[in-house]
């Protein structure tokens, strides 16, 4: 497998981990090409996920914007998001390779509800690492991971955002390395995590393709996609790097890029290493990593797959951003106008092309719809000052 | 001083390598702890350039790193904290930090910065020798030793690329997880230090929960060179600011072998 993206990418692993990592390169290796698995993971995505996903055409927002829409709904499948194509995936392979307990870090909760469910049906005992500061917007979800048998542990340090739910994640691996798997929700962490999220994430764009092709009779000109870690516009994007399709990948600009509060990494972000990877950071003059913002959990992320940096180092991926308010009124807009809540990571998406009409004037454009706001009707509320 | 030099001059006698983060709580108190760790007979100093995401260390370590860089701590401030203590007494220096913090200062300028200051010896705990070749050919080439980790993981193929590479000290970790204090010692270090021994003739230093004298003798005794006390001195001197001289005296004392 490969181990790097042009300069990104690696393995900045502590040595306790390095065994675990080369053993489960060996495993998914193996099992990639095990039909076996294979089969028992496509039924598992059809029949109890519900997939393929719909490739929607927005029929009401398309003419005002002047271009033909098409939302990849991401949100309708089990558990509410695409993270579950990831944990299926993932837990499947800690089941084969017999492990009896998966841990996951998670920010807004999506990827732990997806571990809790996946480990559920499968079997296995599961612990969720979430920042303190996330436990609390996102309550919902920490109650449906406990409905399903999971234990949420609340971390405490740093910034109590996902990027310390990874570091909490990583330490407690440390200690059980030999019999706790490690299920990753993004396309980071270290060789071979952004590989193997990335391949389980690609069926979204392998469904695009053919469901923009039996709609149009061709490819889409442009897909879109919002960027935390950036699992979800891999998932989109890989099945279209050798095309000439415009990849746009939208970053939460917070209250603004230039006031700090933001999480724009590949937009702002200088190299270095964080999670045992190479990629964009968000980082101090000396290396210390700086505390991001979003108004959604999901993509408040100091650091970003490593290759998206090396995709959007070689200017194959556009890295651009929406804020805060342009999320909130992509929000209200797509639920108005097609009735479809989306959630505020997904709304970004949304937000990029809403805004930047105009240079998608007539051109079919995909954005992934990665989620449903069903999570953040709460901050919602909030956010337009309405009393729930 | 570098680390062979002070593994030579103790002969049987076992090194007491005390870590501690530099700036925590400040700068000034900070130095203080160092020097007091120092005349209660430290053999080396192993000097914590904080990092905001510490993956390898514990609640201990990670608290203190916290506090160092709220009052301030940086890169360029600690390579002037290291000569300071460099200008305390003549002993191995030993810098342990994460790989982002190099990277953003330069590698080769990092390395230079530590001869600058009287920094012998880097440890990395996120940088595996897979990824390591540009650092250790600029610390061999600054005479610099890169001190490599090992654990009861770490397999035969990674140990002996590990120990074809390793300069200073192996870093043996005494228990998988992060650092901290912890109640025992555990039962399978016995075995991996018997191994170690048989394979190589560098210095063997145990770390990751150490923190009594009786802990100290038994490592020594199992065969290990030195033992690495750093939270168990963190938590001492957040007890009792006073109790850290007396505390350390008897790290060492528990040094010398019967």
């Amino acid at each position: 497998m490969k181990k790097k993206y042009g300069v990104y990418g690696g393995q900045y692993a502590p040595e306790i981990l390095m065994p675990a990592l080369k053993q489960l390169e060996a495993d998914y290796s193996r099992l990639c090409g095990d039909e076996g698995f294979r089969d028992k993971l496509n039924s598992m995505l059809t029949d109890y996920a519900g997939r393929p996903t719909p490739l929607y055409f927005a029929e009401n927002l398309s003419p005002s914007l002047g271009f033909d829409l098409f939302l990849k709904r991401e949100d309708l499948l089990h558990s509410g998001a695409h993270k579950i194509n990831n944990t299926l995936g993932q837990v499947l392979v800690a089941k084969q390779t017999g492990r009896k307990r998966v841990i996951a870090e998670t920010g807004a909760g999506q990827h732990g509800v997806a571990t809790a469910i996946a480990a559920a049906k499968l079997g296995l005992e599961c612990e969720v690492y979430m920042g303190a500061k996330d436990v609390k917007r996102q309550s919902l979800n920490v109650f449906r991971m406990e409905l399903m048998g999971a234990h949420v542990k609340s971390v405490e340090s740093g910034s109590k955002t996902l990027k310390d739910a990874i570091n909490e994640a990583l330490r407690h691996w440390l200690s059980n390395a030999k019999d706790t798997f490690y299920c990753m929700g993004s396309v980071v962490g270290p060789h071979p995590y952004p590989a193997i999220v990335r391949d389980f994430q690609s069926v979204i764009g392998f469904e695009i393709k053919k469901q923009v092709k039996e709609k149009k009779g061709r490819l889409p000109d442009a897909i879109v996609a919002c960027v935390g870690g950036g699992s979800n516009a891999l998932g989109a994007f890989n099945e279209f790097l050798g095309e000439d399709v415009r990849l746009v990948g939208v970053e939460a600009a917070g209250e603004g890029v230039d006031t700090g509060k933001h999480c724009a990494t590949l937009c702002t972000g200088s190299d270095g290493v964080l999670h045992g990877m190479y990629t964009k950071l968000l980082q101090d003059s000396f290396g210390q990593i700086n505390p991001s913002h979003s108004i959604s959990a999901g993509l408040d992320y100091p650091g970003v797959g490593p290759q998206l940096s090396h995709l959007s180092s070689i200017n194959r991926i556009e890295a651009v951003s929406a804020g805060d308010s342009e999320c909130m009124d992509a929000v209200k807009m797509l639920a108005e106008s097609e009735g479809i809540l989306p959630a505020l990571e997904s709304a970004h998406a949304l937000a990029y092309v809403i805004k930047n009409k105009n240079e998608f004037k007539d051109k079919l454009v995909v954005v992934n719809l990665s989620g449903r706001g069903d999570k953040d009707v709460q901050t919602i509320a909030d956010y337009f000052g309405v009393d729930l | 001083m570098r680390l062979s030099e002070k593994f030579s001059q103790l002969g049987s006698e076992g090194a007491f390598i005390a870590y501690l983060c530099a700036g925590d709580p400040t700068y000034e108190k900070s130095l203080e702890a160092v020097e007091s760790v120092i005349q209660a007979g430290a053999d080396v100093i192993e000097l914590g350039l904080p990092f905001s995401d510490p993956i390898a260390d514990g609640p201990t370590i990670q608290k203190a790193s916290q506090r160092a860089l709220s009052s301030g701590m940086n890169t360029r401030r600690y390579f002037e904290f290291a000569a300071q203590v460099h200008g305390l007494a003549d002993i191995p220096l030993v810098c342990m930090t994460y790989y982002n913090l190099l990277l953003r200062w330069g590698l080769r300028r990092f390395v230079e910065s530590c001869v600058e200051s009287g920094i012998t010896a880097l440890i990395i705990p996120d940088l595996p020798y897979e990824e390591a070749c540009e650092l250790e050919a600029l610390c061999r080439k600054n005479q610099v030793d890169l001190i490599y980790i090992v654990a009861e993981t770490t397999d035969e193929e990674r140990l002996d690329e590990i120990l074809s590479r390793a300069g200073g000290f192996l870093y043996v970790v005494s228990v998988l997880g992060t650092t901290g204090a912890r109640k025992n010692i555990s039962p399978t270090l016995k075995k991996l230090l018997e191994k170690l021994k048989a394979e190589t003739q560098i210095p063997l230093a145990v770390g990751f929960g150490v923190s009594t004298p009786q802990h100290v003798s038994d490592i020594l005794c199992l065969g290990a060179d030195a033992v690495i006390v750093g939270s168990g001195l963190i938590d001492q001197y957040q007890k009792k600011r006073g109790g850290l001289f007396e505390y350390a005296k008897s790290l060492k004392q528990a040094t010398y072998k019967p």
